[in-house]
């Protein structure tokens, strides 16, 4: 059993460089239309890398990732409609659903409810918060200057300005280096908190929660724990999407925005960081391939990609291909190739 | 008086309809463990049968109450084969991968009708209560859901495929070494929860409307019902309708039917930490 999660160095290390070399490099090459394009695949990265927290490394089923990801787009929206400058925002953003999820988690693992029913109780919350955003389009629902708008959604929301100074708005050019540094910025955080002590604590709790409790962590914190790290990072992607969009509506709470999350870490891989990366901005990358002229209808893509590798290749692209290569190396390779794990 | 009256039938509209559409779900998850998502689409492919062989001349009775229900169970008969037979024992899995074909369905048929909504007329006429009135053909979906139920009940109960299905759900092992082969068993029970929503698919096709992504307003409320009922079939998933849909037709009737919705969610939320087995788990220990 090979173990996930564990800091590799050489791989992080070779990510990270991958990353910030795509930051640096790209706004050079490509042109607007294609950075515009990976600005959102790559908050979208960020988005399946909350849920890989969550999910993956906290083994904590979250089917309302949306919930999050879409309360930190509204909670950016209103406050910086209202505040005109968007370095508090973002971080409210990030705490707000932070506070949510402690409230959330707490009802939910306090209560000690079964993996399944955390499912629909976060299944439920983004459900309820759909509802409501889509209900509020009559003008008495605003927040300080900042109308709700229902189903309409919000319009014209202000993007990300460089901190503290409200007349310097990014560039798309440079919200795409900013989305791409804090796509690094959590991949790393990840990486550092599945190799400290408490993330192998996390690790110990997903894989067998009994034995965990029994050598004497309280298992209910854990999950509680990793659960508001995921969740804030999903608040965290929200607002980065809205920076993106300039626009939020109700869908950002919808079934299919959680299922997508979902199919990206299937795809790439849900017991590694870089899968859902790679997840993310493949997948993404093909439905807007899809949708441009085509006779195939996405969801049929899609969902036909969900169904055979959860069938065929549960463990995703990324540790197959890594497995699949290791063994080759131990079969063909030199001599004695070394245990990685 | 009649105001009274109309809200007591809307209530138990509203449980019935929750009802039968969570019955093909429930048998599906309760007997199988097997979480099927694409519950909606099995429902929307039922309306389908229903909406184009009504097209092509078919009794609207007959299309609703016959061939919904078998175009279901054949097309589920098919994803047991295909698809499910795989992930037995793996609850997240089955989710995920009905997850996929979900959106698999919901493509392919947009692909073949087309994203238009079809409809059929509603059958009969509205029953006056005073200054109210309300569609007659809701006391149908009363009366099918009634029968449905009754029917399960007994089939599960009193016969001995019902007996035999129920033991395979325990102890396939056993079933094996009895002679009898719980592969078949499996596809068969997987056949009929299917049947079962594509008969409801077919029934609410009149009041809904049918477009590919139907299926989506139900499977969530499906989804959260029978979870909440827990393993009774009958008994847990019948209360768990009956409160949600008192609850979410209550709060309807004094805001909108959004909030009415929302709330039945919150209820949700509220029952599970509550009863973190379900309502099976705590009142109908072993019962169907």
């Amino acid at each position: 059993m090979p173990q996930t999660f564990a800091p590799r160095h050489a791989g992080t290390l070779a990510t990270s460089v991958l990353i910030l070399g795509a930051a640096v490099v790209l706004p050079q090459t490509l042109g607007l239309f294609t950075l515009l394009q990976l600005t959102v695949y790559a908050v979208m990265a960020i988005l399946a890398l909350s849920l890989s927290i969550t999910w993956g490394l906290g083994g904590v089923l979250c089917f309302g990732q949306a919930a999050f990801f879409g309360l930190g787009g509204y909670t950016y929206a209103v406050a910086v409609t209202n505040f005109g400058e968007s370095t508090l925002p973002i971080l409210l953003a990030v705490l707000v659903q932070a506070l949510v999820a402690l409230c959330l988690g707490w009802f939910m693992f306090m209560g000690r409810l079964s993996d399944l029913y955390v499912g629909v109780v976060t299944l439920c919350t983004s459900l309820i918060l759909f509802n409501f955003a889509n209900s509020t389009s009559d003008p008495w629902y605003r927040i300080g200057s900042a109308a709700l708008n229902g189903f309409n959604g919000m319009p014209a929301i202000r993007g990300i300005n460089i901190p503290f100074l409200p007349g310097a708005l990014l560039s798309p050019v440079q919200s795409f280096v900013l989305t791409m540094l804090a796509l690094l910025a959590v991949y790393l955080l990840c990486k550092t908190i599945a190799g400290s002590s408490w993330g192998r604590v996390v690790a110990a709790t997903r894989q067998n929660p009994l034995r965990a409790e029994l050598m004497g962590y309280d298992t209910a914190r854990v999950k509680l724990g990793i659960f508001v790290i995921g969740s804030a990072v999903a608040g965290f992607a929200g607002c980065l999407f809205v920076n993106w969009n300039g626009f939020v509506s109700p869908d950002v709470f919808g079934l299919s925005m959680s299922a997508q999350i979902m199919i990206w870490m299937i795809v790439g891989g849900r017991e590694t960081f870089v899968g859902p990366i790679v997840g993310a901005f493949a997948l993404q990358a093909l439905v807007s391939r899809l949708g441009v002229g085509s006779e195939i209808n996405a969801n049929v893509v899609l969902g036909g990609l969900l169904m055979i590798f959860v069938v065929l290749v549960p463990r995703g692209i990324l540790p197959t291909v890594r497995d699949g290569l290791l063994s080759l190396g131990r079969k063909w390779g030199p001599g004695k190739t070394r245990e990685v794990n | 008086m009649d105001l009274v009256l109309i809200l007591t039938l809307q209530g138990v509209v509203a449980i019935a309809t929750i009802l039968l559409f969570s019955i093909g779900l429930a048998i599906i998850f309760g007997m199988m463990r097997v979480i099927n998502l694409a519950h909606g689409e099995f429902m929307m492919i039922g309306a389908y049968g229903a909406v184009k062989s009504h097209e092509a001349g078919l009794n609207l009775w007959v299309a609703m109450l016959v061939v919904a229900p078998l175009v279901a169970a054949l097309f589920g008969l098919v994803v047991e084969r295909v698809l499910i037979r795989h992930l037995y024992g793996r609850l997240i899995d089955t989710l995920l991968a009905t997850w996929g074909l979900s959106l698999f369905t919901v493509g392919v048929v947009t692909m073949i009708f087309g994203n238009t909504t079809s409809g059929v007329p509603t059958p009969l006429g509205t029953l006056r209560i005073g200054d109210y009135g309300l569609g007659q053909y809701n006391l149908v979906i009363v009366g099918v859901t009634l029968l449905v139920l009754a029917l399960v009940a007994l089939v599960l109960k009193r016969t001995s495929a019902g007996v035999l299905a129920r033991a395979t759900m325990q102890n396939p092992e056993m079933i094996a070494a009895l002679g009898y082969n719980p592969r078949r068993i499996y596809a068969a029970t997987f056949a009929i929860g299917s049947g079962l929503a594509g008969l409801a698919g077919g029934l609410l096709a009149p009041l809904t409307g049918v477009i590919p992504a139907m299926g989506v307003a139900f499977v969530a409320k499906a989804f959260i019902t029978v979870i909440s009922g827990g393993a009774a079939v009958i008994l847990g998933t019948g209360t768990a309708a009956a409160i949600y849909g008192v609850i979410s037709q209550s709060v309807t009737y004094v805001s909108t039917s959004v909030i009415g919705e929302a709330s039945l969610f919150l209820a949700a939320i509220i029952l599970l930490r509550l009863l973190p087995n379900g309502f099976a788990g705590r009142f109908f220990k072993g019962g169907v």
